[in-house]
């Protein structure tokens, strides 16, 4: 009886791990081509772009806000960044003020949401038509290419084996783990999500702690927009649409609650991880692309049904 | 009595949560005759919400069984128990908040007319039933917009409307002031004359004496006596409860004077008019007053909580600038507010989280927090305190509500502020942590430090302050010092 419920409460906190790991069994089983370094690392690097979103709207998410506009930053850090290459601006001071520009989106979204108390779903949905118009206007819905080599780098390029984007990805998932944790930001994060008011009673800056994390979750997501615009070596105005849906599923997945105050970033990994493995599992199976979306739906469903039943019982 | 003419009768009833060490009541064996009033006490984390939760199937039993009018009892949710002629007015308000008072009251059992709601009819009749108790109040209205008082005014008019036949009160007075706590008396008699059994629990013992029959007192999840309530005096019932004596539980008052530290000159807000006063350092300040007279409001003000229109404060004969709670806790201001649930707790968090928060700066360096002196400090106050729970990273949502009071204190006395505001600080503790409570706010002041209290409870009032200000919509009527303070000067002053 005791050790029935312990293991109720095991599972229940470890759900999307086990998850994974079944995942994992499934299709190795399934594909022979499945369980290898070189598709591990492939799945990982295929991820990192969503991965690194993820972390970003973690952030947001566990204030009690979210952030729709996530494509849209990933598009217009991408324009804008390629235009001022084209134009002849040096790379570094091109990636710097796109990234600054996604600041500004950040607090915009802060603004609006907190300054006005309007819900946050429909201010960045708003940002979201913003950029992605902006996005548009900006390269008169051509794509834009013809980058010096070294810009490269950041998307395909290797240290050793490894490509870069993963160990950026690796790199920002140990500095929010640290953040959450250890620092006072990340705790008063957790408690605005718990509750605002009180958390605003123990004299804890509401404002500032909020528009840190939009802007934190926008610098990331621009950072993600640099190293596609790296990799796929063109500035697509395109580029972003529909990264919103998969970077809040994994959050959602990996046990951040869309309420607020509650997950853990390591659980977040594991859940967009989830979805790699489920996409990059499938494409080895040769499933076509729509039953892939019909799966993940499927399993996105479950998956959070399961949760909430085992944090009831 | 036996079970026969019991209308519920409980044998042997455990309960043990989730994840928890030990059960939070076993063995849970008495009957409750029908027709009588049925007083629980004991102290705060003894199991009196848990027992009546389990007989309302709020949550279920891990042993045991429930006889209600000689059938075992097994109800999966409050809905059916209230179905089965069982109400409960819970310690925690369980409406639906969004929902209006008539919708609330009429749930589950909505009137209907040729399949569609008949909203008129249950308008008039809910209108009805809370005018038969007392109450004047738009039905219409939601439940997130009533005080207190009228919240509980709707739950019994819920269980009222359902018939129910055996009604739990849950330390109902808790929110109430004295005036509503008899106008809720008057209710509870009348409901009980027209055949319903009560079981009330409270910490106000005085409430338990006047109003029932016979009295249980639970100690550590246990059931240790049953009392007949004129077979037994307050003094035997409290050493039953906490297992010691407890004589006096006010501590003596001395007060030595300090020079000014605060200075409040003209504080106007939306309902604050003008309010003026000085605070020394080793006061103990009280405000009296009727709910509504602006107490709360005057200390939110203060506070930086909700915006003044006008008004200068002083601290140290300087003048602060106080626009936000964070000002305030920087110039050594501290609110413990009276809404535990709502203002004083995150309450999926942990104890330690939530008695971190105020410090957090206090114990970080560049960003970074030191776990380790804030957990060592923190356990500090958590044994003087003696906060029931398994340790500290147990989330506040699994305490009793007088241990959460508990928690609000403690992270604002982890502050350490030099002038210290206690809005209603004992709702719902129990009375052996009063005292111990009343000897905390003693010691602080004769620290030096400045303590500001708001009560309802007028003995406690008159019990701890050195000096009185009275107000009555949103403006000081008077003061009252020494021997000036009882409790016909404050209630002239206060209307
Ligand atoms: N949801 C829960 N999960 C785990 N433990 C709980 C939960 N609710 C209550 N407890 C524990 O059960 C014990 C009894 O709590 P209960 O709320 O019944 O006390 P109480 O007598 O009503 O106290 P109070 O006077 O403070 O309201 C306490 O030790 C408490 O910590
Ligand atoms: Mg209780």
């Amino acid at each position: 009886m005791r050790n029935m419920k312990n293991l109720k409460t095991f599972f229940g906190k470890y759900a999307i791990y086990f998850v994974l790991f079944f995942e994992i069994v499934f299709f190795s089983i399934a594909s022979p081509y499945f369980l290898s370094a070189t598709n591990f690392v492939n799945v990982l690097r295929q991820t990192s772009i969503v991965g690194i979103m993820a972390v970003g709207m973690a952030f947001v998410i566990l204030t009690g806000g979210v952030d729709l506009s996530v494509g849209g930053v990933t598009a217009c850090v991408g324009v804008i960044c390629a235009k001022l290459m084209i134009s002849g601006w040096n790379p570094v001071f091109a990636i710097l003020a796109s990234l600054a520009f996604s600041a500004l989106v950040g607090i915009v979204n802060a603004f609006f949401s907190h300054e006005f108390k309007l819900n946050p779903m429909i201010v960045t949905l708003a940002t979201l038509q913003i950029l992605e118009g902006i996005a548009y206007i900006v390269t008169g819905a051509i794509p834009v290419y013809g980058f010096t080599e070294s810009f490269k780098v950041i998307g395909q390029g290797h240290v050793g084996s490894i490509p870069i984007p993963i160990i950026i990805m690796i790199a920002l998932y140990v500095i929010a783990y640290i953040i959450l944790k250890y620092t006072k930001f990340g705790q008063s994060i957790y408690g605005i999500g718990g509750n605002e008011e009180a958390v605003r009673l123990t004299g804890i800056n509401i404002r500032k702690n909020k528009y840190s994390a939009y802007v934190l979750c926008s610098v990331v997501t621009g950072i993600a927009g640099i190293i596609l615009l790296s990799r796929t070596n063109t500035a697509q105005p395109s580029a972003g649409s529909g990264y919103e849906m998969d970077v809040i599923a994994g959050a959602v997945l990996g046990g951040i609650s869309m309420s607020g105050g509650e997950g853990k970033i390591t659980g977040v990994f594991a859940g967009v991880l989830v979805m790699a493995v489920l996409s990059n599992g499938m494409l080895m199976m040769d499933v076509s692309e729509y039953w892939q979306w019909v799966t993940k739906g499927i399993v996105m469903l479950a998956a959070i049904t399961y949760d909430r039943i085992l944090k009831k019982g | 009595m036996d079970a026969k003419n019991s209308i519920l009768s409980l044998r042997g009833v455990k309960k043990q949560y989730e994840g928890a060490p030990i059960p939070a009541i076993e063995d849970i064996t008495l009957d409750v005759g029908y027709g009588e009033i049925y007083g629980l006490v004991g102290e705060n984390g003894a199991g009196k919400s848990t027992l009546i939760k389990t007989i309302a199937g709020a949550i279920g039993l891990t042993d045991g069984e429930i006889i209600y009018k000689g059938g075992k009892l097994i109800c999966k949710s409050p809905a059916e128990a209230i179905n089965k002629g069982i109400g409960v007015v819970y310690q925690e308000f369980n409406l639906f908040p969004n929902l209006t008072v008539y919708e609330n009251i009429f749930f589950g059992i909505e009137i209907k007319k040729n399949g569609f709601l008949d909203r008129k009819q249950m308008i008039r009749k809910s209108q009805e039933i809370l005018r038969q108790l007392g109450f004047e109040l738009d039905v219409t209205k939601r439940v997130s917009a009533l005080s207190p008082a009228y919240q509980q005014a709707t739950e019994i008019a819920k269980c009222i409307n359902h018939n129910v036949e055996l009604m739990i009160m849950d330390e109902p007075s808790a929110p109430l002031t004295e005036k509503e706590v008899g106008k809720m008396f008057e209710v509870v008699r009348k409901l009980n004359q027209s055949g319903v059994t009560i079981i009330y629990i409270s910490h106000k013992l005085n409430e338990i004496f006047d109003l029932t029959d016979r009295i249980s007192v639970l100690r550590d999840g246990h059931l240790v006596h049953t009392f007949r309530t004129e077979e037994v005096t307050e003094q035997e019932l409290i050493r039953e409860m906490v297992g010691r004596e407890i004589t006096e539980i006010y501590p003596e008052k001395d007060f030595r004077s300090g020079e000014v530290i605060l200075k409040v000159e003209n504080l106007t807000g939306a309902k604050v008019h003008g309010v003026s006063f000085e605070l020394k350092r080793g006061e103990v300040l009280g405000f009296g007053g009727l709910v509504g007279a602006g107490r709360t409001e005057t200390m939110r003000l203060l506070f930086g909580a909700d915006r003044k229109t006008g008004g200068t404060v002083y601290i140290n004969d300087k003048k602060a600038e106080i626009d936000s709670p964070t000002d305030a806790i920087q110039n050594g201001i501290g609110l413990i507010p009276e809404d535990r649930k709502q203002q004083g707790l995150v309450l999926n968090k942990s104890i330690f989280f939530n008695c971190l928060l105020p410090s957090i700066g206090k114990y970080s360096r560049s960003g970074f927090i030191r776990f380790k002196e804030a957990r060592s400090d923190i356990g500090k106050l958590y044994d003087i305190l003696k906060v029931k729970a398994v340790n500290q990273g147990q989330l506040v949502s699994r305490l009793s509500g007088g241990n959460q009071q508990k928690v609000v204190l403690e992270k604002w006395l982890l502050r350490d502020c030099e002038i210290l505001i206690l809005d209603e600080p004992t709702r719902g503790i129990d009375v052996g942590t009063k005292q111990e409570i009343y000897q905390l706010i003693k010691d602080l002041a004769a620290q030096g430090k400045a303590v500001i209290v708001i009560s309802s409870e007028m003995p406690e009032l008159i019990g701890v302050s050195h000096r009185v200000i009275v107000m009555h919509e949103g403006k000081i009527t008077g003061e009252l010092k020494g021997d000036e303070i009882t409790q016909e000067t404050i209630l002239t002053l206060a209307s």
